[in-house]
């Protein structure tokens, strides 16, 4: 079908009224506006928590030095003569990690994502609940501007790190406030969303379309919708427990005779700092998952898609999703083998990190065995989902070492973990979401995205990522701790690899350059790209059943699936594809 | 554009749209209410003493509260029982008890709360108050919120009944789900901060 008649005729135009501009992009309950909404935020926010960080890299790979030509803007209160300061640095630091983490990247990869394509895949004319989906939204963008709005407050934003231990946390300035309110905010937003998407996947299913018929990005986002909807809330439960501590002179974090700067601090005590950290934890290793399971989910639709071949394993990987989901809960104390816990508690939690990292291997090794034997079509969404996969795994391998009680005792705090887990989230999950972006767009647009533009983001972005964090690996095994302001300039330990941090933070700032045929790319494309009709890329799960992009409601006539999500390829049939909407077989 | 399954269950899960929804929701609140009692076992064990709660807390205002707010369960539960039955004058009445209820709660939760700050007992004290106070405190916005939703079923929301009973019932029903998990925090907190 051409996309001028798609676009002209939205479905049930009897009843179509024209909403005005406020309605219909703005507090729109359309599950593709919020999802666009959603994803434009998140990228935003991506791009805004990179800019932190490439501030620090300065300091970083040149402790001291005046920042050449920025310096300046930043005020006496933070970067006197262009010089930054202890506490802006740290600043810097832990709203780095918060903005990509709850900002970025899960906003980007459910909100976004999520709402975008799931209700599309399922057959649904839109999410279960509209308007709590953009409660969601609104949420989300509220608790973001409190974020934002911290750098603001008397002292500054939070600085106790993204993980905001206490009780340096209940000592800090009141931005730390600011952050708790802020997060209070996004887990209401978080809780809303994962509700709306367990029960759009459970009850709006097209007709045929039972639960081994679903895409695995779907299975993705179902499992990634329990984690939040479970490991929240404890959270939660510490943000008040803090904003107590820190408001009505309670002692929940606060251990008796706590002395800072040789000065008793007045509190009654009594608490447990290491309660914030098993609350913390309780939240932010499900929360990993959180991270990595929805790219998972995309590169597997582009796996599929671009080799041409059904998934290997698809029922495997089903399974290992559940498991891993289920078992995200009971690993969290890995991240705290250094606390002083008993080594009984030390050796269930590694048997658990242990065991978890077998339904990972399975959900990769299935994601490489499905490219064996295919006729690969190198498209910019294929290319960032092959580099996904080394990525991941390099980041999953390097966390073996940090399971286990022993080895982390000497890798705990140092570049090591940094490294690890950026390889993870950063060519792990934004390539996945990349990913996305490149295999969405025409769907969401109606228009390609540019494939030069795209290959050379790629290879940019791929070089430059690994230029980048391979070398903290180097020098977290010498010791170097992450949370130094000198970037280990003072300590004798360091010296030898001192070096890397100048390499590392010309990767960064190579990056931001190689970001930009991505910015171009991305605006030209929606409104000079070349137009596409339904199924561009000749796929076969129902989003490519809509017209591109959807009208209000989805689809023209409501689809019904009659095989599963991946019939690529199958012997006898006249084209290579199979759609699950097209009741004829082979 | 409907959404399917808003009232009429879906044949296969045998469930509508809202009702799944708000057993998620009482999950993750079981959760934010598991994390703190987890928070309350690790302080107390973690603490040289711990009070009995009669020391700082008055037992008997707490035990009629209790009465009170299981009463307002087992009126709630009347309430959906009557719209079931087609009796909506009885549902008024029942649901106007139990908003009634959540009142006389507040109240006694107000006294007590005056008496403690009255003798100088604020969360600052101790460990043992500044959990009480937390507690409560957020089960607290939890009655006020399950009253709100109440208040606006038995007012401009109960429109909805000549229009549409079935949902109506629906959201009826969901509501008192909500307010069955206010009263069984409740009856969590009660033991354990007041009794042990």
């Amino acid at each position: 079908m051409a996309p001028e008649t798609a676009t002209a005729h939205p479905a049930g135009d009897a009843h179509h009224e024209e909403l005005g501009f406020w309605w219909k992009y703005v507090f729109s309950t359309d599950h593709k506006t919020i999802g666009i909404q959603y994803a434009v935020t998140g990228l935003l926010f991506l791009f805004f928590g990179f800019s932190l960080m490439m501030l620090m890299r300065w300091q970083l790979a040149y402790p001291g030095q005046a920042l050449p030509l920025l310096g300046g803007l930043f005020g006496d209160k933070r970067m006197p003569g262009g010089v930054m300061l202890p506490e802006f640095y740290n600043e810097l630091g832990a709203m780095h990690g918060t903005i990509m983490v709850f900002l970025g990247v899960v906003p980007l990869a459910v909100g976004g994502f999520g709402n975008f394509v799931l209700p599309l895949q399922i057959g649904a004319p839109d999410m279960a609940f509209p308007r709590i989906n953009m409660a969601s939204y609104w949420c989300y963008f509220v608790g973001g501007v409190v974020m934002l709005a911290s750098f603001f407050a008397p002292g500054g934003a939070a600085q106790s790190g993204w993980t905001s231990y206490a009780p340096l946390s209940n000592l800090a300035t009141s931005g730390q406030s600011w952050w708790l309110f802020g997060m209070v905010f996004l887990i209401t937003s978080s809780l809303l969303g994962s509700i709306n998407f367990i029960v759009t996947t459970i009850q709006l299913r097209a007709p045929g379309l039972g639960f081994f018929r679903l895409p695995f990005f779907v299975w993705s986002q179902l499992v990634t919708s329990f984690l939040l909807l479970l490991a929240f809330p404890p959270l939660e439960a510490a943000a008040f427990l803090q904003l107590m501590d820190r408001h009505a002179g309670t002692s929940f974090f606060m251990p008796s005779g706590l002395v800072v700067s040789g000065q008793a601090v007045a509190a009654t005590g009594g608490g447990n700092p290491l309660l914030w950290q098993h609350l913390f934890w309780f939240l932010a290793h499900p929360e990993v998952y959180v991270l990595i399971l929805p790219a998972l989910g995309i590169v597997a639709e582009i796996v599929a898609n671009n080799t041409r071949k059904p998934l290997f394993g698809y029922r495997s990987m089903v399974y290992s999703v559940v498991f891993l989901g289920f078992m995200s809960f009971i690993v969290w104390a890995h991240h705290m083998f250094i606390t002083g816990m008993g080594t009984t508690m030390a050796t269930f939690f590694q048997a658990t990190t242990m065991i978890i990292s077998i339904p990972s291997v399975v959900v990769l090794t299935a994601l490489i065995i499905s490219l064996w034997g295919g006729s690969i079509r190198y498209t910019t969404p294929m290319l960032f989902a092959l580099g996904f996969l080394p990525m991941f795994g390099i980041g999953g391998l390097t966390g073996l070492p940090l399971g286990l009680a022993a080895t982390d005792i000497h890798l705990h705090d140092t570049y090591y973990v940094i490294g690890h887990f950026h390889y993870v989230v950063a060519p792990g999950t934004i390539f996945g979401l990349f990913a996305g972006v490149y295999y969405w767009f025409p769907k969401a647009t109606g228009r390609a995205m540019n494939e030069t533009l795209g290959r050379l983001h790629f290879w940019g972005s791929i070089v430059f990522m690994n230029v980048i964090f391979m070398p903290f690996f180097l020098m977290g095994l010498a010791g170097v701790s992450r949370r130094l302001y000198d970037g280990g300039a003072s300590y004798a330990h360091a010296q030898h690899v001192l070096q890397w941090n100048v390499v590392s933070s010309i990767g960064a700032w190579c990056l931001a350059l190689a970001q930009i045929p991505f910015i171009v790319n991305f605006f030209w494309s929606a409104f000079r790209g070349r137009r596409v009709e339904a199924n561009p890329w000749e796929a076969t799960t129902l989003e490519w059943a809509a017209p591109s992009p959807p009208p209000h409601g989805n689809f023209l006539t409501l689809p019904e699936a009659h095989r599963g999500p991946y019939e690529y390829s199958v012997p006898g049939a006249k084209k290579d594809y199979l759609p699950q909407w097209e009741p004829q077989g082979a | 554009m409907d959404i399917p399954y808003t009232v009429a269950a879906r044949p296969d899960t045998g469930l509508n749209n809202g009702k799944i929804a708000i057993w998620l929701f009482l999950a993750s609140e079981v959760m934010l209410f598991g994390a703190l009692f987890a928070s309350y076992v690790m302080l107390r064990v973690g603490a040289p003493s711990w009070p009995a709660g009669a020391t700082y807390l008055n037992v008997p205002l707490a035990t009629l509260n209790t009465v009170v707010l299981i009463s307002s369960s087992v009126t709630m539960v009347l309430a959906w029982a009557s719209l079931v039955r087609n009796d909506f004058g009885r549902f008024r009445l029942f649901l106007g008890i139990t908003i009634l209820c959540g009142l006389v709660f507040l109240v006694v939760k107000y006294f007590e709360y005056s008496a403690k700050f009255h003798h100088g007992y604020l969360p600052a004290t101790n460990t043992f108050l500044a959990i009480y106070f937390t507690l409560t405190g957020l089960h607290g916005l939890h009655v006020i919120g399950g009253m709100a939703v109440n208040s606006w079923l038995w007012g401009p929301g109960s429109a909805m009944w000549r229009k549409d009973p079935v949902h109506f019932t629906n959201r009826v029903e969901n509501a008192g789900l909500f307010w069955h998990l206010v009263d069984l925090v409740w009856i969590f907190l009660f033991p354990v901060l007041y009794l042990l």
